[in-house]
């Protein structure tokens, strides 16, 4: 008992360690792509590349005038950032990293990767999500202010209608997998078709949810309040929206927030749809693919570094080279593939959904409002509705096709 | 530790229902309410009933709350004056609560203490997704479809309402 604490609190340490660097360098990560996209170079005084930006910002944000508005209910104003932030970092605790493995140093003990696992697994995160609407609508509601207040509507609004074809769209993957936990949905994506097909979600017989998956994707975009969707945050017609009046670290919760629900999603949709940690290719050749990725990236870099860039390029370069080499050695050694392998593959997974986020912000513009309730009630809820109904009845004709 | 949890839930679950009374601001009355919501799942969940307490989250502690709280931000209520007036409650409020109050502990002290034995937390496991389905879609499917049924007529009660107020 005490064993399987010290473990759990081991994990517990590692994943939220793991976490808040993934949401602080995703906001740099975004910054770079978005500039890259619009020709720009991004971040690149602090640190080499602007890689110590994320640091920068934190102490920019710790250090600013902490403002309290006058006419704002003091109590719920405190209490808002606080709600959206803890209930963002909740949900990353029932996701499943990656398989059932031998604890290293202790024999004979087993631990899955990943906190826990829930039989009610994915409502759970439906419950967190419908909790989280409070912090965006009070931080509206409590500033006083006539944007915020049209912030928190919008964003209360937007949320309940996207709320459905989020719910309907995720059943039909679980009607596939039979399982409400997440550990158990990944596994009934294991093994593949043909030997070469994988039998994730989105590939899965009798009925493939690649319409699903795509749905929920749109959904996830509305659900976080990105763009496309952003109209929470108009920053055209609502200044910032529901967080205007908040400053230093109250603004920076809402901005975690943000970046934990966009982490949460993107590890629902590799759970559900993608297959989790499973490969892409059967377990012989895919061990060796983290290897191949790094060794190639690092013969990128070293090549990068001879060509005539900007000062300090032929150091820096090189440098990453250096450090995708380390890496591509740690995944080639066989007694460590049995952990990273595995999480290699989630990462890749969901760091790619995480690309496509920062891709379609920087290429879609916003949409209107009653375009956006007209999208979410008359094309998106039916497309999950027949989604659903066509999964089902599919289900119900070829049982032994799963 | 079952008894320390059940408490701590049960506290939480009157603590907020009685301030729910007590805040004179709709806003603190509906997040109170909340509370009550999620202290109850806390509840259901001690007791084995893992898909009603998620449910009592999604539908009660998220749908439901939320609307009340848009329309409350829609309306843009204020806090509520307290009127201070009655002087009918003021003198027979507490002791017509102790009247309804002590016999109704008592009916069900002397009723049920028959039955009450110890609940250990953990030891029913038929709250599972898996056996609320099956008993929706064979023991109780009458009731579970005439429900959906009535629900059907509230929506076209409410869509046929609000066409009226557009016309």
């Amino acid at each position: 008992m005490s064993f399987f604490i010290i473990v759990t609190l081991v994990k517990i340490a590692i994943v939220f360690g793991v976490f808040m660097t993934t949401l602080a360098y995703l906001q740099w990560v975004e910054r770079k792509v978005l500039a890259h996209i619009q020709s720009r170079t991004g971040p690149l005084r602090v640190g080499p590349h602007g890689l110590l930006q994320p640091l920068a910002d934190v102490f920019k944000l710790l250090t600013k005038e902490d403002l309290m508005p006058p006419h704002a209910s003091k109590f719920f104003y405190l209490l808002a950032p606080f709600i959206a932030v803890s209930l963002a970092l909740v949900s990353i605790s029932i996701i499943p990293f990656g398989p059932v493995v031998d604890v290293p140093f202790f024999p004979g003990h087993k631990t899955p990767l990943g906190i826990t696992d829930l039989n009610v697994g994915i409502l759970f995160i439906l419950a967190i999500g419908a909790i989280s609407v409070y912090g965006i609508a009070l931080a509206g509601w409590s500033s006083n202010n006539k944007y915020s207040l049209m912030g928190g509507l919008r964003s209360s609004a937007q949320m309940i209608s996207y709320e459905l074809p989020f719910t309907l769209v995720i059943i039909s993957p679980l009607l596939l997998a039979n399982e409400l936990s997440f550990r158990g949905i990944v596994n009934s994506q294991a093994d593949y078709y043909l030997n070469f097909i994988p039998r994730w979600s989105i590939f899965q017989m009798p009925f493939p949810q690649i319409f699903g998956f795509i749905i929920f994707m749109i959904a996830g975009f509305a659900e976080t309040n990105r763009i496309p969707f952003d109209l929470p945050e108009a920053e055209n017609e609502l200044v910032a929206g529901f967080h205007t009046e908040y400053s230093s670290m109250k603004f920076a919760c809402f901005f975690m927030a943000e970046y934990a629900n966009m982490v949460t999603i993107a590890c629902v949709a590799t759970v559900l749809f993608l297959g989790g940690w499973h490969p892409l290719f059967p377990a012989p050749y895919s061990d060796w693919v983290p290897t191949a990725v790094f060794l190639g990236a690092s013969f990128l870099l070293f090549a990068q570094g001879n060509k005539i860039g900007r000062k300090g390029d032929h150091i820096t370069f090189p440098l990453f080279g250096l450090a995708a080499l380390v890496l591509a050695g740690v995944f080639a050694v066989p007694m460590l593939q049995t952990y990273i392998v595995p999480i290699f593959w989630f990462a890749a997974k969901a760091g790619f959904l995480l690309f496509v986020y920062i891709w379609i912000r920087g290429t879609l513009p916003r949409f209107r409002y009653d375009q956006l309730m007209h999208f979410a009630w008359t094309f998106l809820f039916p497309c999950a509705l027949i989604n659903l109904l066509l999964t089902a009845l599919m289900v119900a004709l070829f049982p032994n096709q799963k | 530790m079952d008894s320390i949890l059940f408490i701590i839930a049960a506290v939480a679950a009157i603590g907020c229902g009685l301030n729910l009374v007590l805040q004179s601001h709709p806003i603190s009355s509906a997040l109170s309410l909340i509370g009550v919501m999620s202290s109850l799942a806390l509840l259901y969940l001690l007791l084995g009933a893992e898909f009603i307490a998620m449910a009592q989250m999604i539908v009660y502690g998220g749908a439901v709350m939320v609307l009340f709280i848009f329309v409350i931000m829609l309306l843009n209520a204020g806090a509520e004056k307290r009127s201070d007036k009655s002087l009918f409650a003021r003198i027979f409020g507490f002791p017509l609560l102790a009247v309804f109050v002590v016999p109704l502990s008592f009916l069900i002290k002397t009723t049920f203490s028959a039955q009450v034995s110890d609940v250990s937390f953990g030891s029913w496991v038929g709250g599972t997704a898996e056996a609320v389905g099956k008993q929706l879609f064979t023991k109780f499917l009458l009731p579970f479809e005439v429900i959906s049924v009535l629900i059907l007529i509230a929506i076209l009660g409410a869509v046929v309402l609000a066409q009226k107020e557009i016309d």
